[in-house]
């Protein structure tokens, strides 16, 4: 998108309503005020709630500050915070090692999983506005409702998994297989919505190029394999960045279940618990925080310049 | 989720707290002070006035002007029962009620803001925490008119400088708690040594009892028990320095700590960290464990009546004979002061008829899990377990506060409370485990 | 959840296709039981929850859960009160619906200019948006929560003080938050209005508010339609700012107090499915009669033609 047109479009080609129409002619004082204001205000505010404070996460998190008194009290330590998280801190390894656990496990399970009912859903079923409200229901629920939800499932004493095995097993607060029992709940409101964005992906597949498959005698999975899935590229590329971030954002239903202790330690909750209530260890925080904004970040990138090219096709 | 300080804390937290600070808020109060027809934006800028005048007037004031005073008993009991205690003043008191667990959570943020002159607190380090950093007052004169404090209370009233800054309310002991009716049933014994204590244990195993009740979800309740064998093992002085920093946790006298503990756990209730105190507390009442180390709260899951009174409890026994039994653990309530209130003079009237036995009694009689810090509080309303409690704590040598008051929060919640739990998980690596909380210590100690 | 999820070009939102009449093969047979079975399965713990929730608390202690009977509407009006389901529901009501038209409206005025008029960094400008909607919250947490304790804010406004703890800090990081998604999608789909209308309308003289107000935003009416409805799930679910910008327990919305429900030893599981339904009811409710254009609001552009 970066090759526009500057130079006004001629009214011949203005018929055709492609992208850049790129006017800049003609345009009044005050329009060209408004303009400006139209495009700076919700820019100044993105720029003053997220990007001010992401540059400022990251500068704490060469200080050693307990949030108490003013900026003066901060003292600046190096790098000493990073080498405290990396060697000095037993619940990050765990909480690394979940994140990932949380990224793979998303990506194996619920994501194919979602991809293949879409797939599946996309054969002109009758019914199928009956199978795709069922599915797509938990991605309305929010997270944190998600795990209250599930806990009735979960509980050792009351809850439906135990009574029907006739286990005693405390799924949300043995640390062995808390993270899974949290992974299943969270695994259910990602799969919906994995199903979905690929089932309009799906439906604007052109049809042709089936037929033409058919045509040439491969079956459906050869079909979907070598003519659907190419050409579904962009969508694919969004299912995985979307399944990273949502990994890397989980915070919510661990939150509610035990704060991030015992088993379900995240890097998310890692960095709450360092810094709300009476913790205040502000630049260790900050330390995780920037270490999830790296991450983050690299995967934000990749999302962008997909999506951007994309667009100039 | 902290442990509750009153019954009727604990009964308050089966209701939300939005529910119990319904219409106890800043305006709600101040509403009703000034009469129903108070306009919302009147009884704001009154409010206004009143806490949020801007930058600390110094002191002045008389006894005679308002005092605000800033209370985190947010439930409805203890909340009429502080309302009545500080009526019976004589003084002019504003109270400013916020929901007692976002009290404690904000009071980094309440007292760099603007505070109410006098505040409702905890005694311990997190008390000279904040005097250290000159958010308190100094209230050593207030002290020089209050009696019937002990000398193990004024010891926990008073900053790192040597000055009192804080005033004792109630108190409540930790100890190891069992009902009566079931221990004269199974004859058993207060034990008074840790090898009596582990023989009751297997007793109560072969009699079918879980020996000790246990629960370590939310983290701290392990603390008491690592506090009680602490000082047990390694006495008073020891703990308090270890609390401060000064000691090392990878020292041989910290892995005694969790040596013994290990030999303990065989006998504690298993999978404690999925399991809450208070259902812990309702093993204990159900008769399906024998004891439980908690501290007088856990009484607040006994009806009142018959259970209640069936509660009991003996000191944690001794384990080295040269240190013996005399240091307990007691949490305080208390009150302190602003640094530079807006009415000084009247602030400290107030503290001082708080530190009276007449204002322990109110609240001690609203809430028979704690009791009143002074030794001339009317014991003769108490109830048998509240009457322990008083000789109990009147009676110690030296007093804790509890891991998490007494050392710095920030070690307690990220280093300790992870650290006690993985213990709970896997004891054997006792080495691995203080050496880890050591260098932890030393990265957050620093300043 | 907020990813954004968009390509360039806008398209239709997918709709249910029409079933035709294809041969009832073993192969179909199996694909229809397979999809009935995964969609009881997901609803599943939806109903869990719905069924306890009209069943007693006595009754199901007594008979265990695998039981059926015991049915009372107690619940409801327990969890309601003890909740304090209105004064949260109005909460939610008084930080969502701002902050969903302040939303929307400021990332129509970003999509209006990055549509119709081109500018080198308009680039850089959707990419600050959208990747301020996808970090982390917890990144900003830190920076964010001082900020807000130091910046004053009239009382009239907050009776805080300040800007934590009040409704207008909740509102305002929301926006911020959600804007870079909408400028998204809204300009994605602005680009596709018919130039011929604005050349028009500038002939005869119109400047920008009149392209804005009276030509633009109503055609964007889908568009703005599908995005109100997932912007006002999304932040009606939202549970981290809330979490810890808002201090005082009153002012809390509705999806931050369920833990206030989380009673303490007797977790009366009835009566926390009573409250997860009254909670989800809302978006639910959207959800039902709106499904077309959330999904819509969701998949805007993603597909192709």
């Amino acid at each position: 998108m970066t090759d526009l047109p500057t130079a006004p479009a001629t009214p011949a080609e203005a018929a055709v309503p492609r992208r850049r129409p790129g006017v800049r002619v003609r345009v009044s004082g005050t329009d060209r005020v408004l303009l400006f204001l139209m495009v700076a205000i919700p820019l100044v505010m993105v720029v003053l709630w997220v990007w001010l404070p992401a540059i400022a996460s990251v500068a704490l998190s060469f200080a050693r500050w307990t949030g108490v008194g003013g900026l003066d009290t901060i003292e600046w330590i190096g790098t000493e915070n990073y080498k405290n998280v990396f060697t000095n801190y037993p619940p990050f390894a765990p909480a690394l090692r979940h994140n990932v656990i949380w990224l793979v496990f998303l990506f194996v399970l619920p994501t194919l999983f979602g991809i293949l009912l879409a797939v599946l859903l996309d054969r002109e079923l009758r019914g199928t506005r009956f199978y795709q409200t069922a599915m797509f229901l938990p991605v309305v629920l929010s997270l944190a409702l998600i795990g209250f939800i599930w806990q009735l499932m979960y509980s050792r004493d009351q809850g439906l998994l135990n009574a029907v095995l006739g286990t005693q097993i405390d799924w949300y607060g043995d640390s062995n297989v808390n993270l899974w029992a949290v992974l299943v709940a969270a695994s259910w409101k990602h799969a919906g919505y994995i199903m979905l964005l690929y089932l309009a992906g799906l439906k604007g597949v052109d049809p042709t190029l089936r037929e033409a498959a058919a045509v040439d005698g491969a079956s459906q999975v050869r079909t979907f394999f070598s003519v659907v899935l190419p050409v579904m590229r962009p969508i694919n590329i969004i299912v995985i960045v979307v399944t990273v971030i949502e990994s890397l954002r989980a915070f919510d239903i661990v939150w509610v279940i035990n704060k991030g202790t015992n088993g379900l330690e995240l890097i998310s909750t890692l960095v709450t618990s360092n810094v709300v209530g009476e913790a205040s260890r502000i630049g260790f925080g900050s330390a995780l925080a920037t270490i999830m904004l790296v991450i983050s970040l690299v995967f934000i990138t990749i999302f962008l310049s997909t999506v951007m090219r994309e667009g100039r096709r | 989720m902290s442990r509750p300080r009153s019954e009727s804390e604990y009964l308050a937290r089966l209701i939300p707290p939005s529910v119990a600070a319904a219409g106890l808020s800043r305006r709600g109060f101040l509403k009703g002070t000034l009469g129903a027809g108070a306009a919302v934006s009147l009884s704001s800028l009154l409010a206004a006035c009143g806490g949020g005048d801007d930058d600390g007037g110094g002191g002045g004031g008389s006894a005679s002007q308002e005092v605000t005073f800033g209370s985190n008993q947010s439930d409805a009991v203890p909340k009429k029962a502080y309302a009545d205690m500080v009526a019976a003043s004589g003084l002019t008191v504003k109270t400013n009620v916020v929901e007692h667990e976002v009290f404690q959570e904000n009071i980094n943020n309440y007292l760099q803001g603007n505070p109410d002159d006098v505040f409702t607190w905890f005694a311990g380090y997190r008390m000279q925490f904040f005097a250290a950093q000159g958010l308190a007052g100094d209230i050593s004169d207030v002290w020089g008119g209050i009696s019937g404090m002990s000398e193990a209370l004024k010891k926990a009233s008073t900053g790192e400088d040597g000055k009192q800054y804080f005033v004792p309310l109630t108190t409540y002991p930790w100890g190891i708690f069992y009902r009566k009716s079931v221990w004269e049933e199974k004859g058993y014994q207060p034990p008074k040594t840790l090898d009596e204590l582990v023989t009751l244990a297997k007793q109560m195993q072969k009699d079918g009892l879980i020996p000790i009740a246990f629960a370590d979800k939310d983290g701290w309740p392990a603390m008491g028990t690592f506090d009680q064998l602490n000082l047990r093992i390694n006495g008073y002085q020891f703990h308090v320095d270890l609390m401060a920093g000064k000691e090392a946790w990878d020292s041989p006298q910290v892995k005694k700590v969790f040596d013994t503990w290990r030999g303990l756990l065989p006998y504690d209730q298993e999978d404690a960290l999925g399991r809450e105190w208070q259902e812990a507390a309702q093993s204990l009442l159900k008769k399906e464990s024998g004891m439980y180390l908690l501290g007088m709260f856990v009484g607040q899951q006994f009806p009142k009546g018959k259970e209640q009174e069936d509660l009991d409890f003996f000191a944690f026994p001794e384990i080295d004979p040269a240190i013996g039994t005399g240091a307990i653990e007691a949490p305080i309530d208390g009150f302190m002061m602003r640094a530079e209130p807006k009415n000084e003079a009247g602030a400290k009237e107030l503290l001082k008829y708080l530190g009276t036995a007449k204002a322990e009694d109110i609240a001690a009689k609203a809430d028979p899990t704690s009791i009143g810090a002074s030794s001339e509080a009317d014991a003769a309303s108490y109830t048998g377990l509240q009457k322990k409690a008083v000789e109990f704590i009147g009676s110690a040598e030296s007093i804790a506060q509890f891991l998490d008051r007494d050392t710095r929060p920030d070690f307690a919640s990220t280093v300790m409370l992870p650290g006690l739990q993985t213990f709970i998980k896997n004891p054997n690596d006792v080495d691995g485990l203080t050496k880890s909380l050591e260098s932890q210590k030393k990265s957050i100690f620093t300043s | 959840m907020s990813s954004a999820t968009v390509t360039s070009s806008p398209a239709t939102p997918a709709t249910a296709v029409q079933p035709r009449r294809r041969p009832l093969t073993a192969g179909r047979v199996v694909l229809y039981v397979f999809v009935t079975l995964t969609a009881l399965a997901w609803l599943f713990p939806v109903v869990w929850a719905l069924f306890n929730s009209f069943r007693d608390y006595d009754y199901t202690s007594a008979n265990g859960y695998v039981s059926f009977g015991g049915f009372t509407f107690q619940n409801y009006t327990d969890a309601w009160q003890q909740g304090e389901f209105t004064r949260h529901f109005l909460n939610s009501l008084i930080i969502t619906v701002p902050a969903v038209l302040l939303t929307l409206f400021l990332a129509s005025c970003v999509a209006f200019v990055v549509a119709r008029y081109s500018f080198r960094f308009n680039l850089v400008l959707l990419g600050l948006f959208t990747a301020a909607n996808l970090l982390p919250q917890q990144t900003l947490l830190i920076p964010l929560y001082r900020a807000y304790r130091e910046i004053p804010l009239p009382l009239w406004m907050s009776d805080s003080g300040q800007l934590l703890d009040s409704y207008w800090g909740l509102i305002l990081v929301n926006v911020a938050f959600q804007t870079g998604f909408c400028t998204f999608v809204l300009s994605n789909y602005m680009k596709a209005l018919p130039h011929e209308m604005f050349e028009a309308a500038r002939v005869d003289g119109a400047g920008v508010p009149t392209q804005f107000f009276r030509i633009t935003l109503p055609l964007c009416r889908p568009a703005l339609a599908a995005l109100a409805t997932v912007q006002v799930t999304w932040i009606y679910n939202e549970f981290f700012w809330a979490t810890v910008l808002m201090q005082s327990g009153d002012k809390f919305p509705i999806t931050s107090s369920l833990s206030n429900l989380r009673g303490q030893f007797f977790t009366d599981y009835n009566l926390l499915s009573a409250g997860s339904v009254i909670i989800a009811i809302p978006v639910l409710v959207i959800f039902f009669l709106l499904q077309k254009q959330f999904v819509a609001g969701l998949t805007l552009g993603s597909t192709k033609g």
